[in-house]
Protein backbone atom coordinates (compact mmCIF):
# COMPACT_ATOMS: atom_id res chain seq x y z
CA UNK A 1 0.00 0.00 0.00
CA UNK A 2 2.65 2.28 1.13
CA UNK A 3 4.61 1.56 -2.15
CA UNK A 4 1.55 2.57 -4.00
CA UNK A 5 1.76 5.55 -2.91
CA UNK A 6 4.72 6.46 -3.01
CA UNK A 7 5.12 5.17 -6.68
CA UNK A 8 1.87 7.28 -7.46
CA UNK A 9 3.51 10.33 -6.33
CA UNK A 10 6.67 9.65 -8.07
CA UNK A 11 5.07 9.44 -11.31
CA UNK A 12 3.10 12.46 -10.44
CA UNK A 13 6.04 14.56 -9.89
CA UNK A 14 8.24 13.08 -12.57
CA UNK A 15 5.08 14.88 -15.08
CA UNK A 16 4.74 17.87 -13.14
CA UNK A 17 8.41 18.34 -13.15
CA UNK A 18 9.12 17.61 -16.95
CA UNK A 19 5.92 19.88 -18.20
CA UNK A 20 6.51 23.07 -16.38
CA UNK A 21 9.82 23.49 -14.79
CA UNK A 22 12.05 21.31 -17.05
CA UNK A 23 10.75 23.80 -19.97
CA UNK A 24 12.73 26.78 -18.26
CA UNK A 25 15.79 24.67 -18.02
CA UNK A 26 15.46 23.03 -21.60
CA UNK A 27 19.00 23.57 -23.46
CA UNK A 28 17.79 24.38 -27.07
CA UNK A 29 14.72 23.51 -26.90
CA UNK A 30 14.91 20.04 -25.65
CA UNK A 31 13.82 18.69 -22.90
CA UNK A 32 14.85 15.93 -20.98
CA UNK A 33 13.03 12.31 -20.88
CA UNK A 34 12.06 11.82 -16.68
CA UNK A 35 9.34 9.42 -17.20
CA UNK A 36 11.39 7.45 -19.48
CA UNK A 37 14.19 7.44 -16.52
CA UNK A 38 11.15 6.28 -13.58
CA UNK A 39 9.84 3.73 -15.95
CA UNK A 40 13.02 2.15 -16.59
CA UNK A 41 14.31 2.37 -13.19
CA UNK A 42 11.33 0.82 -11.63
CA UNK A 43 11.63 -1.81 -14.87
CA UNK A 44 15.34 -2.96 -13.46
CA UNK A 45 14.77 -2.19 -9.83
CA UNK A 46 11.86 -4.23 -9.43
CA UNK A 47 10.71 -6.48 -12.43
CA UNK A 48 8.93 -6.65 -15.35
CA UNK A 49 5.50 -6.15 -13.35
CA UNK A 50 6.42 -3.00 -11.50
CA UNK A 51 7.93 -1.42 -15.02
CA UNK A 52 5.34 -2.61 -17.03
CA UNK A 53 2.73 -0.83 -14.70
CA UNK A 54 4.14 2.38 -13.97
CA UNK A 55 5.35 2.50 -17.97
CA UNK A 56 1.74 2.45 -18.43
CA UNK A 57 0.86 4.79 -16.17
CA UNK A 58 3.26 7.30 -16.88
CA UNK A 59 2.62 7.30 -20.96
CA UNK A 60 -1.47 7.39 -19.72
CA UNK A 61 -0.93 10.73 -18.12
CA UNK A 62 0.84 11.91 -21.44
CA UNK A 63 -1.95 10.66 -23.81
CA UNK A 64 -4.16 12.21 -21.64
CA UNK A 65 -2.28 16.13 -21.90
CA UNK A 66 -0.66 15.96 -25.07
CA UNK A 67 -1.49 12.90 -27.25
CA UNK A 68 -3.25 12.60 -30.63
CA UNK A 69 -4.72 9.34 -29.44
CA UNK A 70 -5.45 7.88 -26.04
CA UNK A 71 -2.95 4.66 -25.64
CA UNK A 72 -0.18 5.24 -27.62
CA UNK A 73 2.10 6.53 -25.44
CA UNK A 74 0.95 4.06 -22.56
CA UNK A 75 1.32 1.14 -24.85
CA UNK A 76 5.54 2.71 -25.95
CA UNK A 77 6.10 3.44 -22.03
CA UNK A 78 4.59 -0.01 -20.92
CA UNK A 79 6.59 -2.35 -23.35
CA UNK A 80 9.52 -0.36 -22.45
CA UNK A 81 9.31 -0.84 -18.61
CA UNK A 82 8.78 -4.30 -19.40
CA UNK A 83 11.54 -5.02 -21.22
CA UNK A 84 13.37 -2.87 -18.70
CA UNK A 85 11.95 -5.75 -16.21
CA UNK A 86 13.70 -8.56 -18.25
CA UNK A 87 17.21 -7.40 -16.82
CA UNK A 88 15.77 -7.53 -13.24
CA UNK A 89 17.71 -10.70 -12.71
CA UNK A 90 21.49 -9.03 -14.08
CA UNK A 91 20.71 -6.28 -11.36
CA UNK A 92 23.05 -5.18 -8.60
CA UNK A 93 22.13 -2.09 -6.66
CA UNK A 94 26.04 -0.98 -6.66
CA UNK A 95 26.50 -0.81 -10.09
CA UNK A 96 25.60 1.91 -11.70
CA UNK A 97 26.65 1.24 -15.61
CA UNK A 98 23.58 -1.34 -16.13
CA UNK A 99 21.12 1.31 -15.35
CA UNK A 100 23.10 3.95 -17.49
CA UNK A 101 23.02 1.95 -20.34
CA UNK A 102 19.14 0.79 -19.86
CA UNK A 103 18.07 4.00 -20.00
CA UNK A 104 20.38 5.16 -22.73
CA UNK A 105 19.18 2.48 -24.90
CA UNK A 106 15.14 3.04 -23.38
CA UNK A 107 15.56 6.56 -25.02
CA UNK A 108 17.21 5.80 -28.16
CA UNK A 109 14.22 3.63 -28.77
CA UNK A 110 11.26 6.13 -27.53
CA UNK A 111 12.96 8.33 -29.99
CA UNK A 112 13.21 6.02 -32.59
CA UNK A 113 9.69 4.71 -32.38
CA UNK A 114 8.44 8.26 -32.11
CA UNK A 115 10.20 9.35 -35.58
CA UNK A 116 9.09 6.04 -36.97
CA UNK A 117 5.05 6.30 -36.30
CA UNK A 118 4.62 10.04 -35.97
CA UNK A 119 6.76 11.21 -38.79
CA UNK A 120 7.92 8.64 -41.10
CA UNK A 121 4.48 7.79 -41.23
CA UNK A 122 3.85 11.50 -42.25
CA UNK A 123 6.41 10.95 -45.38
CA UNK A 124 8.90 13.36 -43.22
CA UNK A 125 12.08 11.21 -44.55
CA UNK A 126 15.14 13.70 -43.26
CA UNK A 127 16.07 11.18 -40.27
CA UNK A 128 19.54 12.47 -40.13
CA UNK A 129 17.77 15.90 -39.09
CA UNK A 130 15.45 14.12 -36.54
CA UNK A 131 18.48 11.99 -35.06
CA UNK A 132 20.89 14.45 -34.45
CA UNK A 133 18.65 17.66 -33.50
CA UNK A 134 15.92 15.63 -31.42
CA UNK A 135 16.61 12.28 -30.63
CA UNK A 136 20.74 12.43 -29.55
CA UNK A 137 20.52 15.85 -27.75
CA UNK A 138 17.18 13.85 -25.78
CA UNK A 139 19.25 11.26 -24.70
CA UNK A 140 22.46 13.17 -24.01
CA UNK A 141 20.37 15.19 -21.76
CA UNK A 142 18.18 12.77 -20.22
CA UNK A 143 21.40 10.65 -19.53
CA UNK A 144 23.06 13.71 -17.29
CA UNK A 145 19.71 13.95 -15.61
CA UNK A 146 19.97 10.29 -14.94
CA UNK A 147 22.99 10.75 -12.62
CA UNK A 148 21.21 12.77 -10.21
CA UNK A 149 17.28 11.83 -10.66
CA UNK A 150 18.77 7.76 -10.17
CA UNK A 151 20.20 7.27 -7.45
CA UNK A 152 17.06 9.46 -5.71
CA UNK A 153 14.58 6.64 -7.43
CA UNK A 154 17.22 4.05 -5.58
CA UNK A 155 17.30 5.15 -2.46
CA UNK A 156 13.24 5.55 -2.61
CA UNK A 157 13.51 2.08 -3.71
CA UNK A 158 15.81 0.37 -1.18
CA UNK A 159 13.87 2.52 1.74
CA UNK A 160 10.73 0.75 0.54
CA UNK A 161 12.01 -2.69 0.41
CA UNK A 162 13.72 -2.26 3.86
CA UNK A 163 10.05 -1.48 5.25
CA UNK A 164 8.12 -4.09 3.31
CA UNK A 165 10.64 -6.15 5.10
CA UNK A 166 9.86 -5.08 8.41
CA UNK A 167 6.65 -5.45 8.09
CA UNK A 168 6.56 -8.83 7.06
CA UNK A 169 8.95 -9.66 9.87
CA UNK A 170 6.13 -8.40 12.40
CA UNK A 171 3.64 -11.30 11.15
CA UNK A 172 6.38 -14.05 11.17
CA UNK B 1 -2.26 -30.84 -7.92
CA UNK B 2 -2.75 -28.82 -11.21
CA UNK B 3 -1.18 -24.96 -11.12
CA UNK B 4 -4.47 -23.26 -11.99
CA UNK B 5 -6.60 -24.53 -9.15
CA UNK B 6 -6.01 -22.10 -6.16
CA UNK B 7 -4.76 -23.49 -2.81
CA UNK B 8 -6.09 -22.39 0.34
CA UNK B 9 -4.62 -18.77 1.94
CA UNK B 10 -2.00 -18.03 -1.75
CA UNK B 11 -2.87 -14.65 -3.10
CA UNK B 12 -3.70 -14.73 -6.80
CA UNK B 13 -1.03 -13.38 -8.83
CA UNK B 14 -1.44 -12.46 -12.25
CA UNK B 15 1.73 -13.23 -14.48
CA UNK B 16 3.25 -9.69 -16.09
CA UNK B 17 3.74 -11.67 -19.35
CA UNK B 18 -0.78 -11.76 -19.12
CA UNK B 19 -0.86 -8.31 -17.88
CA UNK B 20 1.05 -7.07 -20.69
CA UNK B 21 -1.24 -8.92 -22.89
CA UNK B 22 -4.16 -7.42 -21.29
CA UNK B 23 -3.25 -3.73 -21.36
CA UNK B 24 -1.72 -3.93 -24.75
CA UNK B 25 -5.22 -5.03 -26.10
CA UNK B 26 -6.29 -2.14 -23.87
CA UNK B 27 -4.47 0.45 -25.36
CA UNK B 28 -4.71 -0.91 -29.46
CA UNK B 29 -8.73 -0.63 -28.52
CA UNK B 30 -8.23 2.93 -26.78
CA UNK B 31 -5.93 4.27 -29.67
CA UNK B 32 -8.61 2.85 -32.46
CA UNK B 33 -11.43 4.39 -30.50
CA UNK B 34 -10.54 7.75 -29.90
CA UNK B 35 -8.58 7.59 -33.61
CA UNK B 36 -11.99 9.93 -34.77
CA UNK B 37 -14.02 9.38 -31.70
CA UNK B 38 -12.93 11.34 -28.31
CA UNK B 39 -15.92 9.14 -26.13
CA UNK B 40 -13.21 8.57 -22.91
CA UNK B 41 -12.45 12.28 -22.95
CA UNK B 42 -15.05 13.77 -21.05
CA UNK B 43 -14.72 11.88 -18.22
CA UNK B 44 -10.50 11.61 -17.83
CA UNK B 45 -10.17 15.63 -18.44
CA UNK B 46 -12.03 16.05 -15.57
CA UNK B 47 -10.30 13.56 -13.26
CA UNK B 48 -7.41 15.10 -14.27
CA UNK B 49 -8.10 17.87 -14.10
CA UNK B 50 -8.75 18.12 -10.53
CA UNK B 51 -5.90 15.97 -9.95
CA UNK B 52 -3.27 17.64 -11.77
CA UNK B 53 -4.14 21.15 -12.71
CA UNK B 54 -3.80 22.54 -9.30
CA UNK B 55 0.05 21.95 -8.98
CA UNK B 56 0.68 22.99 -12.35
CA UNK B 57 -0.92 26.18 -11.91
CA UNK B 58 0.97 26.41 -8.36
CA UNK B 59 4.20 25.66 -10.10
CA UNK B 60 3.67 27.72 -12.83
CA UNK B 61 2.57 30.78 -10.71
CA UNK B 62 5.41 30.25 -8.46
CA UNK B 63 7.92 30.23 -11.48
CA UNK B 64 6.19 33.15 -12.79
CA UNK B 65 6.74 34.87 -9.64
CA UNK B 66 10.31 34.31 -9.50
CA UNK B 67 11.33 34.97 -13.09
CA UNK B 68 9.44 38.98 -12.04
CA UNK B 69 11.32 39.27 -9.15
CA UNK B 70 14.83 38.55 -10.95
CA UNK B 71 13.67 40.37 -14.14
CA UNK B 72 12.91 43.30 -11.43
CA UNK B 73 16.11 43.23 -9.60
CA UNK B 74 17.77 43.36 -13.29
CA UNK B 75 15.53 46.17 -14.44
CA UNK B 76 14.21 49.48 -12.85
CA UNK B 77 10.56 48.53 -12.03
CA UNK B 78 9.33 51.77 -13.97
CA UNK B 79 11.08 50.75 -16.96
CA UNK B 80 9.50 47.56 -16.87
CA UNK B 81 6.01 49.16 -16.87
CA UNK B 82 6.60 51.22 -19.50
CA UNK B 83 7.84 49.08 -21.93
CA UNK B 84 5.18 46.83 -21.15
CA UNK B 85 2.85 49.70 -22.00
CA UNK B 86 5.01 50.40 -25.10
CA UNK B 87 4.59 46.34 -26.24
CA UNK B 88 1.19 46.56 -25.49
CA UNK B 89 0.81 49.55 -27.96
CA UNK B 90 2.67 48.27 -30.45
CA UNK B 91 0.53 44.97 -29.96
CA UNK B 92 -2.77 47.09 -30.42
CA UNK B 93 -1.14 49.18 -33.93
CA UNK B 94 0.08 45.11 -35.61
CA UNK B 95 -3.86 44.79 -34.81
CA UNK B 96 -5.14 47.90 -35.65
CA UNK B 97 -2.63 48.10 -38.84
CA UNK B 98 -3.86 44.42 -40.43
CA UNK B 99 -7.48 45.82 -39.73
CA UNK B 100 -6.60 49.21 -41.57
CA UNK B 101 -4.97 47.23 -44.69
CA UNK B 102 -7.85 44.36 -44.82
CA UNK B 103 -10.69 47.55 -44.45
CA UNK B 104 -8.52 49.62 -47.84
CA UNK B 105 -8.34 46.45 -49.64
CA UNK B 106 -11.85 45.65 -49.08
CA UNK B 107 -13.18 49.09 -49.85
CA UNK B 108 -10.38 49.42 -53.59
CA UNK B 109 -12.24 46.09 -54.22
CA UNK B 110 -15.61 47.10 -53.44
CA UNK B 111 -16.23 43.68 -51.98
CA UNK B 112 -19.48 45.03 -50.76
CA UNK B 113 -21.48 40.98 -51.49
CA UNK B 114 -20.25 40.06 -48.22
CA UNK B 115 -19.87 41.78 -45.06
CA UNK B 116 -16.97 41.06 -43.05
CA UNK B 117 -18.06 42.83 -40.09
CA UNK B 118 -15.92 40.23 -37.69
CA UNK B 119 -12.61 41.67 -37.17
CA UNK B 120 -10.95 39.89 -34.29
CA UNK B 121 -10.94 43.14 -32.21
CA UNK B 122 -14.64 42.64 -31.59
CA UNK B 123 -14.67 39.49 -30.95
CA UNK B 124 -14.87 38.27 -27.28
CA UNK B 125 -11.56 37.26 -25.99
CA UNK B 126 -10.29 35.47 -22.41
CA UNK B 127 -7.21 35.72 -21.58
CA UNK B 128 -5.10 32.37 -20.07
CA UNK B 129 -1.81 31.46 -18.87
CA UNK B 130 0.30 28.70 -20.11
CA UNK B 131 0.75 26.66 -17.14
CA UNK B 132 2.35 23.20 -18.75
CA UNK B 133 4.45 22.35 -21.97
CA UNK B 134 4.33 19.18 -23.66
CA UNK B 135 6.91 16.79 -22.49
CA UNK B 136 8.01 15.44 -25.47
CA UNK B 137 10.36 16.82 -27.98
CA UNK B 138 8.65 16.41 -30.63
CA UNK B 139 5.72 17.96 -31.21
CA UNK B 140 4.66 22.27 -29.72
CA UNK B 141 1.38 21.83 -27.62
CA UNK B 142 0.96 23.17 -24.09
CA UNK B 143 -1.83 23.48 -22.02
CA UNK B 144 -3.80 26.15 -20.25
CA UNK B 145 -5.59 27.79 -16.92
CA UNK B 146 -8.51 28.42 -18.38
CA UNK B 147 -11.43 25.33 -19.76
CA UNK B 148 -15.24 24.76 -20.14
CA UNK B 149 -16.32 26.69 -17.24
CA UNK B 150 -15.04 29.54 -18.41
CA UNK B 151 -16.91 29.09 -21.31
CA UNK B 152 -13.77 27.38 -23.82
CA UNK B 153 -14.99 24.54 -26.41
CA UNK B 154 -12.35 22.67 -28.77
CA UNK B 155 -11.43 24.60 -32.48
CA UNK B 156 -11.68 27.72 -30.79
CA UNK B 157 -8.91 30.27 -31.70
CA UNK B 158 -5.61 31.37 -29.56
CA UNK B 159 -3.94 34.52 -30.45
CA UNK B 160 -1.13 36.33 -28.73
CA UNK B 161 0.12 39.85 -29.72
CA UNK B 162 -1.78 40.04 -32.50
CA UNK B 163 -1.07 37.28 -34.13
CA UNK B 164 -2.36 33.48 -34.18
CA UNK B 165 -1.01 30.94 -32.05
CA UNK B 166 -3.47 27.65 -32.80
CA UNK B 167 -6.45 26.28 -31.77
CA UNK B 168 -7.78 24.29 -28.63
CA UNK B 169 -7.56 20.86 -29.37
CA UNK B 170 -9.11 19.29 -26.05
CA UNK B 171 -10.56 20.93 -22.84
CA UNK B 172 -11.39 20.17 -19.39
CA UNK B 173 -13.08 21.52 -16.74
CA UNK B 174 -10.25 23.64 -15.37
CA UNK B 175 -7.50 23.58 -18.32
CA UNK B 176 -7.49 23.10 -21.96
CA UNK B 177 -4.55 21.68 -25.05
CA UNK B 178 -3.62 24.41 -27.14
CA UNK B 179 -1.89 22.82 -30.73
CA UNK B 180 -0.21 25.72 -31.89
CA UNK B 181 0.68 26.60 -35.43
CA UNK B 182 4.46 25.46 -35.48
CA UNK B 183 3.73 22.10 -34.30
CA UNK B 184 4.86 19.40 -37.09
CA UNK B 185 1.16 18.30 -37.33
CA UNK B 186 -0.61 21.03 -38.02
CA UNK B 187 -2.03 23.39 -41.12
CA UNK B 188 -3.64 26.05 -41.20
CA UNK B 189 -5.60 27.97 -44.62
CA UNK B 190 -4.21 31.42 -45.25
CA UNK B 191 -3.91 34.04 -48.05
CA UNK B 192 -1.41 36.67 -48.64
CA UNK B 193 -3.60 39.96 -47.13
CA UNK B 194 -2.54 42.16 -50.52
CA UNK B 195 -3.11 39.88 -52.70
CA UNK B 196 -5.61 37.50 -51.46
CA UNK B 197 -4.03 34.36 -52.85
CA UNK B 198 -4.93 31.14 -50.92
CA UNK B 199 -2.05 28.80 -49.18
CA UNK B 200 -1.58 26.36 -46.82
CA UNK B 201 0.71 26.93 -43.53
CA UNK B 202 2.24 24.37 -42.12
CA UNK B 203 4.42 23.65 -39.00
CA UNK B 204 7.52 21.69 -39.33
CA UNK B 205 9.59 20.25 -37.11
CA UNK B 206 13.43 20.85 -38.60
CA UNK B 207 12.81 24.57 -39.40
CA UNK B 208 11.73 25.17 -35.49
CA UNK B 209 15.73 26.35 -34.87
CA UNK B 210 15.30 28.84 -37.01
CA UNK B 211 12.08 29.93 -36.13
CA UNK B 212 9.88 29.60 -39.15
CA UNK B 213 7.62 27.91 -40.42
CA UNK B 214 6.87 27.22 -43.96
CA UNK B 215 4.05 27.32 -46.46
CA UNK B 216 3.02 25.84 -49.83
CA UNK B 217 0.05 25.55 -52.25
CA UNK B 218 0.53 28.95 -53.23
CA UNK B 219 -0.96 30.21 -56.53
CA UNK B 220 0.03 33.37 -57.24
CA UNK B 221 0.14 33.65 -61.16
CA UNK B 222 0.37 37.36 -61.01
CA UNK B 223 3.90 37.14 -59.38
CA UNK B 224 2.81 40.03 -57.49
CA UNK B 225 3.13 38.31 -53.74
CA UNK B 226 7.05 39.27 -52.45
CA UNK B 227 9.52 38.79 -49.21
CA UNK B 228 7.74 40.72 -46.42
CA UNK B 229 3.57 40.41 -47.00
CA UNK B 230 1.68 39.87 -44.58
CA UNK B 231 -0.10 36.32 -44.27
CA UNK B 232 -3.80 36.19 -42.51
CA UNK B 233 -6.02 33.31 -41.65
CA UNK B 234 -8.16 32.71 -45.01
CA UNK B 235 -12.08 32.91 -44.82
CA UNK B 236 -12.08 29.40 -46.61
CA UNK B 237 -10.65 27.41 -42.89
CA UNK B 238 -13.41 25.33 -41.64
CA UNK B 239 -12.10 26.13 -38.41
CA UNK B 240 -10.11 29.18 -38.05
CA UNK B 241 -11.59 33.04 -38.03
CA UNK B 242 -10.46 35.07 -40.88
CA UNK B 243 -7.74 37.54 -41.28
CA UNK B 244 -5.93 36.49 -37.81
CA UNK B 245 -2.79 37.68 -38.82
CA UNK B 246 -0.31 34.82 -38.97
CA UNK B 247 2.84 36.53 -40.11
CA UNK B 248 5.37 37.52 -42.90
CA UNK B 249 6.92 36.12 -45.76
CA UNK B 250 10.05 35.56 -45.20
CA UNK B 251 11.17 33.61 -48.22
CA UNK B 252 9.43 32.62 -51.30
CA UNK B 253 10.61 30.10 -54.56
CA UNK B 254 8.75 28.63 -57.12
CA UNK B 255 7.99 25.01 -56.95
CA UNK B 256 9.04 22.08 -59.36
CA UNK B 257 5.76 22.53 -61.34
CA UNK B 258 5.89 25.40 -61.96
CA UNK B 259 2.68 26.14 -61.05
CA UNK B 260 2.31 26.79 -57.34
CA UNK B 261 4.71 28.99 -55.25
CA UNK B 262 6.05 27.51 -51.42
CA UNK B 263 8.76 29.44 -49.29
CA UNK B 264 9.08 29.85 -45.56
CA UNK B 265 7.17 33.01 -43.58
CA UNK B 266 8.11 34.34 -39.60
CA UNK B 267 5.42 34.38 -37.12
CA UNK B 268 4.03 37.28 -35.59
CA UNK B 269 4.10 34.84 -32.15
CA UNK B 270 7.35 34.93 -30.18
CA UNK B 271 6.21 31.18 -29.21
CA UNK B 272 9.79 30.83 -27.06
CA UNK B 273 8.40 33.34 -24.94
CA UNK B 274 4.74 32.67 -25.03
CA UNK B 275 3.63 32.94 -21.11
CA UNK B 276 -0.40 34.50 -22.00
CA UNK B 277 -2.43 34.23 -24.45
CA UNK B 278 -5.93 35.31 -25.65
CA UNK B 279 -9.03 32.74 -26.56
CA UNK B 280 -11.55 34.10 -28.80
CA UNK B 281 -14.78 32.93 -27.33
CA UNK B 282 -16.22 32.63 -30.86
CA UNK B 283 -16.24 29.37 -33.32
CA UNK B 284 -15.94 29.49 -36.86
CA UNK B 285 -18.60 27.16 -37.61
CA UNK B 286 -21.54 29.32 -35.17
CA UNK B 287 -20.51 32.86 -36.85
CA UNK B 288 -23.03 32.45 -39.94
CA UNK B 289 -25.94 33.55 -38.05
Amino acid sequence: MKRKIVVTLLVFICFLLQSTVFHALAFGNIVPNLMIVLTASFGFMRGEKSGLLIGFFSGFFIDIFFGEVLGFYALLYMYIGYTNGKFNRIFYPEDIKLPMVLITVSDLFYGIICYILLFLMRAKFNIGYYFVHIILPEIVYTTFITIFLYPVILKINQRLESSEQRSAKKFV
Amino acid sequence: MSPIVKRKGEKFTLPSKYLLFILTIICAGAIILTFNTNIFSGALNTAVGYAIIPFEKGISSVGGWLSNRSEELVQIRSLLSENESLKAKIDDLTMENTILQQERYELSTLRELYQLDSQYEGYEKVGARIIAKDTGNWFHSFVIDKGEEDGIAIDMNVIAGGGLVGRIADVGPNWSKVTSIIADNSNVSGKVLATSDYLVVSGDLELYGSGVIKFEKLVDSAGKVVEGDKIVTSNISPKYLPNILIGYISSLEVDANNITKSGQLTPAVDFEHLEEVLVIRQLKQSMEE
